[in-house]
C-alpha cells in the first residue's frame, strides 16, 4: 500500500490534505472535527493584531456560480480574517495542537504592513507550539483595503520585506501564500524565496463578481443591494492554480522552493495533479464547504489507489513528475499531427462534435453521410484540435489519434517527420534559429 | 383497507370516491421547478436533433429546452406553440415514447431519454397558468373559412387562419370543443379539465366562433360551406365503430369503448358510472388500452384485452401495454371473439377462438375458450363515415376509406381543405391531427391572399 504520509518543510502529517486557512478552520470546534474526519492538518484561519476583532458583514458572505444539476463550481466569499478574539484562538489552537500531535497546524497571520506588527504577534503564535506559520498576503477583499492581504502579496518587494522579518523573529517555518491578481506569479514567488521563505502557498481567491442579480441590479452576493468583489475558489479556479504552480515549480529562480498547491482541489485526482506539478501537498476549502469533512476519505483512499496502481510508494515518487513537461509554446513538437477519430460504436449521434467543428472550427466531421445521419472525420481538413473530444458528451468516444511517422497527413499533402522541430526552427520564424542543436527539453518520462 | 362486497354485473360505485378520486388522478404528476431544471440539464442539445425530426410538428425540442434550463419557460413555451398551438395536450397525450423520446440520443446512451413530454407539459402549463397570449390576429383580410369539427386539426387550423387574419366559423357537432381531447382520451392524462382549459386558451386569439350541434351532412352540407365560405377545412374525425361482426353482439352489456371513455370523461361523479364485475376489452389500439385500464381503475375486478394478432402487432405502445398490465389488465394475444354468450339478453361470457397465420392470412384455429364476462367493450378502430360528404354535388376522392388529401391538406375538391383522423394520412394521434390543420391553414392562406391555385390535380395524380 502506498505511503501518503508528508514531509512539508519539515511539518508532518499523516496525509498531504490540509484545509486552507478559510471559514472551516475557524476554530477547535471546526478542526476537531476536521482531524476527526482523517485531515492531515489545516492552516488555522487567519488571526489578525491584537485588539478589537474585524467585523464582517451581516449579510450574505458567499455568491456561487453553477453547473449541471447545480453542482457548484466556483464560489466568492467577502468574510474577512478571524473574527475572535486572538488570546481565544490562541489558547485554541494550543489546545487541539496538544490533542492531536500527529497533525499539522499553521497559523495564518494577518498583521499590518510594519515590523512591529509582526515582532509582536509571532512570539504569541510560536508559544502555542503549531507547526508553522502562513503570511496571508493573499485576500483581495477587504482587508486589502486596508494595505493588508493581496496588497502586500501585489508588491514584490513588500513580501520580501516582511518574511525577512518573520524569518527574523521567529524559528517556526515560514510559507508565505500568495495571490494569483497580478500579472506574473514568478515575481511574487521570487520576492518569498529572496526574503527567506522557507515555501509559498497558492493560490489565494480571485477578484471576482459571481452574478449580478438582474431585478435589483445589484451585483452578488448582494449587501442591501450593493456588492463587493469577492475571493473566488473552487473548482473553476483549478485550471489558473495549476499553471501557477507549474511557473513557480520551473522557474529558474524559485525551481526547488516548497509549494503547498491551492485551488479548487476537490478529490483525490485534482490533489495528484497538483502534487505531480510540484505540490508538496494541498490545501483544500471550497470541496469541504460544499460536501463536508468527509470527502478527506475518498482522497486519501484514491490518492493510494492510484499510487499502487501506478508502483508510486511515496509521495516523493509523485512530486514534480510532471514539472519537467511544462514548457513554452515555442519548444512544442510541430512534427506532432493527430487526427480526431470517433468510435463509431460508441458515437450516440447528438451531433455536437459536427456542429462545434462546423461552425466554429475546421469544417472538419460530416453530419450526413449517403443520407444517414453519420459523423465521422474528415481526415483532409482535421488540425487535431480537440475541440470534438472536449464537447463530446461522451467520455472516450473520440480519440485524438497520432499519425506515426512516415504517414502523410491528409490536410497538409506532407508526410510526418520522424524528428523534433519546434517553432525556434520553423522557416515561418523570422527569428529562427539555424538548425544547430537547440536546447531541447526532455519530456521527464 | 377497504374491503367491499364485490357484486355481480354491472354495476355503480365498486369503489369509494376517494380511491376513485385517487385512481383517477395525474398520470403522471407535473414537474415542479426543480424537476424540470434538473431534467431539462440533461439534454445534450443536439444538432439537428433527431427528438425534432421525429415530432409530427417540429418543435424545436432542444432550444424550449435549454429555455427551461435558463429559467425562461415562457420562451420555452413559445417555442413549443410557435409549431403546435396543443403543445399542452400533447405533452400529456403523445405517445412520446414511439415518437421524440425514442430517438433522443440519451435512450441511445444510457435507455433513459430526456423526459421531453414531461418538459413540454412544464412550459406549457406555465405559460397557459399565466394565460400568456404569444399571438395577435393580423389586420382582417375579410375572408371568411369555415371548419368543420372543433377537434385538435380543426382548431390548429382555425388558430393558424386567425393568426392571419381570416375569420373562422367551427361547426362542431358536439355539445363541447376539443374533439377526442374532450371525448376520447383517459381521464388521468387529461385532468382538471385541461382540454377546455386548452380550448380556451386557443380561442384567445380572438376571430374564432364555434357553433355547436351542428354536424355535416344532418344540418348542412359541404356544397352549403363552399358557396357561403371562402374556405373550408374538414377535421370532423371518424364518426363510426367498427362493429365485431361476432354473434349475439347486441345483447345488453355490449358497448362500444369509444363511448365509454367518454362517458367517463363526461361523468362528474365516476362512482355513478356501472361497470361489470368482470370485462373484456376486444381490440389492440390506445383506445382498448384506455378502455381496459379504465375499467380497472372503476373497480372492475377482471379485465382482459382479447387481441386477435401478437404483442408486436398492437397499435399501442409497448409502455401503453405495460400501463395495462401494471395496472391488473390481462393481455391475451392472438385470439379473435368468436360469440358473445347471454342469458335474458344479458351479456354472460365471450367466446373466443385461437389464432394463427397461415401464409399470410390469419386464421382461427378452431379452438375455443369461454370467459365469464359481465360487460364487452369493442375496440376496433374507427371508420370514417363518407355519407356526410353527401350533397356536395361533386365527388369527393377517397384513398383507403378516407378523405384523400395532398401533403398541404387540400382535397380533390377546389377551397376544401381536410386533416385529422379523417384523411388518409391520418395517424391516430394529436399531434399529427395538429400538424396537418396548421399545415393546412398555411396553404389555405396562401390561396386567399395570394390566389395560389388549388391543384385539382390531385385527381390526376394517384
Amino acid at each position: 500500500m502506498a505511503d501518503i504520509r508528508n514531509n512539508f518543510i519539515g511539518i508532518k502529517s499523516p496525509n498531504p490534505f490540509w484545509l486552507a486557512s478559510a471559514p472551516p478552520t475557524d476554530k477547535a470546534y471546526n478542526v476537531v472535527r476536521a482531524f476527526q474526519a482523517g485531515w492531515g492538518g489545516v492552516v488555522w484561519k487567519t488571526l489578525g493584531e491584537e485588539g478589537p476583532p474585524v467585523v464582517n458583514v451581516n449579510g450574505p458572505r458567499y455568491g456561487a456560480i453553477w453547473g449541471a444539476d447545480r453542482r457548484l463550481l466556483g464560489l466568492n466569499n467577502i468574510e474577512l480574517i478571524t473574527d475572535r478574539n486572538l488570546q481565544l484562538n490562541l489558547q485554541e489552537m494550543k489546545q487541539v495542537k496538544k490533542d492531536w500531535p500527529d497533525r499539522a497546524i499553521i497559523a495564518s497571520i494577518m498583521v499590518p504592513c510594519e515590523e512591529e506588527a509582526w515582532k509582536a504577534i509571532l512570539p504569541l503564535v510560536e508559544e502555542t507550539e503549531v507547526d508553522g506559520i502562513e503570511l496571508n498576503f493573499g485576500c483581495p477583499h477587504g482587508m486589502s483595503e486596508r494595505g493588508m492581504g493581496s496588497a502586500v502579496g501585489q508588491v514584490p518587494e513588500y513580501i520580501e520585506m516582511v518574511a525577512r522579518w518573520c524569518k527574523q523573529y521567529t524559528r517556526m517555518p515560514v510559507i508565505v501564500k500568495l495571490t494569483p491578481n497580478i500579472t506574473d506569479i514568478r515575481y511574487p514567488a521570487r520576492a518569498a524565496k529572496r526574503g527567506g521563505a522557507d515555501a509559498v502557498s497558492l493560490i489565494n481567491t480571485i477578484s471576482s463578481i459571481t452574478a449580478v442579480n438582474l431585478d435589483s441590479f445589484s451585483p452578488e452576493p448582494s449587501i442591501d443591494g450593493r456588492g463587493s468583489h469577492g475571493g473566488y475558489c473552487g473548482p473553476a479556479v483549478k485550471p489558473i492554480a495549476l499553471n501557477m504552480v507549474a511557473e513557480i515549480a520551473r522557474d529558474g529562480e524559485t525551481r526547488g522552493l516548497p509549494i503547498s498547491g491551492i485551488g479548487g482541489v476537490t478529490t483525490w485526482r485534482d490533489a495528484a495533479e497538483f502534487l505531480a506539478l510540484g505540490a508538496g501537498n494541498v490545501q483544500v476549502c471550497t470541496a469541504a464547504m460544499t460536501y463536508g469533512f468527509k470527502i478527506v476519505q475518498e482522497m486519501i483512499e484514491g490518492l493510494k489507489s492510484w499510487m499502487d496502481e501506478k508502483g508510486h510508494a511515496t509521495l516523493d515518487d509523485v512530486i514534480g513528475r510532471a514539472t519537467p513537461n511544462v514548457t513554452d509554446w515555442q519548444y512544442l513538437n510541430l512534427n506532432y499531427v493527430t487526427k480526431a477519430k470517433i468510435n463509431q460504436d460508441l458515437c450516440i449521434k447528438c451531433g455536437r462534435c459536427h456542429i462545434a467543428c462546423e461552425d466554429t472550427s475546421h469544417q472538419a466531421i460530416t453530419h450526413l453521410v449517403d443520407g444517414a445521419r453519420h459523423f465521422e472525420v474528415i481526415e483532409e481538413e482535421c488540425v487535431g484540435c480537440n475541440l470534438c473530444v472536449n464537447v463530446c458528451p461522451v467520455s472516450g468516444c473520440i480519440d485524438m489519434i497520432p499519425l506515426a511517422a512516415g504517414e502523410l497527413d491528409r490536410r497538409t499533402g506532407k508526410v510526418v517527420q520522424p524528428t523534433y522541430a519546434n517553432w525556434t526552427q520553423h522557416p515561418n520564424n523570422p527569428m529562427a534559429q539555424k538548425p544547430t542543436p537547440v536546447q531541447v527539453p526532455e519530456p521527464a518520462e | 383497507m377497504n374491503v367491499r362486497l364485490s357484486k355481480g354485473g354491472i354495476v355503480g360505485a365498486r369503489l369509494s370516491p376517494t380511491q376513485l378520486a385517487e385512481n383517477f388522478a395525474d398520470l403522471h404528476p407535473p414537474f415542479d421547478r426543480h424537476e424540470a431544471l434538473v431534467e431539462s440539464d440533461r439534454c445534450y442539445f443536439c444538432y439537428d436533433a433527431p427528438c425534432m425530426q421525429a415530432c409530427p410538428t417540429s418543435i424545436d425540442i432542444p432550444l424550449f429546452i435549454r429555455e427551461i434550463s435558463t429559467g425562461n419557460a415562457i420562451g420555452a413555451a413559445k417555442t413549443i406553440f410557435d409549431q403546435n398551438i396543443m403543445g399542452g395536450m400533447c405533452a400529456r397525450v403523445c405517445p412520446t415514447e414511439t415518437l421524440c423520446e425514442e430517438v433522443c440520443v440519451r435512450e441511445i446512451a444510457e435507455g433513459k431519454p430526456v423526459k421531453i413530454g414531461m418538459l413540454q407539459r412544464y412550459a406549457t402549463d406555465t405559460a397557459m397558468a399565466q394565460n400568456k397570449q404569444f399571438y395577435s390576429r393580423e389586420a382582417s383580410t375579410g375572408k371568411r373559412v369555415a371548419v368543420v369539427g372543433a377537434g385538435p386539426a380543426g382548431l390548429a387550423a382555425a388558430h393558424r387562419l386567425s393568426m392571419h387574419g381570416h375569420n373562422v366559423t367551427i361547426f362542431e357537432a358536439r355539445p363541447k370543443a376539443g374533439g377526442l381531447n374532450e371525448y376520447g382520451i383517459a381521464t388521468y392524462k387529461s385532468t382538471n379539465d385541461f382540454a377546455q382549459a386548452e380550448v380556451d386558451y386557443i380561442l384567445g386569439i380572438g376571430g374564432i366562433e364555434i357553433k355547436h350541434d351542428r354536424m355535416l351532412g344532418r344540418d348542412f352540407s359541404l356544397s352549403e360551406l363552399t358557396a357561403d365560405f371562402d374556405a373550408v377545412f374538414l377535421g370532423m374525425g371518424l364518426a363510426g365503430v367498427n362493429a365485431l361482426r361476432t354473434e349475439g353482439e347486441d345483447a345488453t352489456g355490449t358497448e362500444n369503448a369509444v363511448d365509454f371513455i367518454a362517458a367517463l370523461r363526461q361523468a362528474e361523479d365516476k362512482a355513478a358510472l356501472p361497470i361489470g364485475r368482470r370485462v373484456v376489452v376486444i381490440g389492440g389500439g390506445m383506445t382498448a388500452i384506455d378502455a381496459a385500464i379504465q375499467a380497472k381503475l372503476l373497480g372492475a375486478e377482471e379485465v382482459t384485452i382479447s387481441y386477435r394478432r401478437g404483442k408486436e402487432q398492437m397499435n399501442a405502445s409497448g409502455y401503453e401495454q405495460d400501463l395495462a398490465t401494471a395496472n391488473g389488465v390481462v393481455i391475451r394475444h392472438w385470439v379473435a371473439p368468436k360469440r358473445v354468450l347471454s342469458e335474458g339478453g344479458k351479456v354472460t361470457g365471450i367466446e373466443l377462438e385461437h389464432t394463427t397465420i397461415e401464409g399470410d392470412r390469419l386464421v382461427g384455429t378452431g379452438e375455443t375458450m369461454v370467459i365469464e364476462v359481465d360487460q364487452v367493450f369493442r375496440a376496433i378502430g374507427q371508420s370514417f363515415r363518407p355519407k356526410v360528404l353527401n350533397g356536395s354535388g361533386e365527388a369527393t376522392a377517397f384513398e383507403g376509406g378516407k378523405i384523400r388529401v395532398d401533403a398541404e391538406g387540400r382535397t380533390s375538391l377546389p377551397n376544401v381543405w381536410a386533416g385529422g383522423d379523417c384523411v388518409s394520412l391520418g395517424e391516430d394521434l394529436t399531434v399529427s391531427a395538429t400538424a396537418q390543420g396548421r399545415d393546412a391553414a398555411e396553404s389555405i392562406h396562401r390561396m386567399l391572399t395570394q390566389g395560389e391555385a388549388v391543384a385539382p390535380a390531385m385527381l390526376e395524380r394517384v
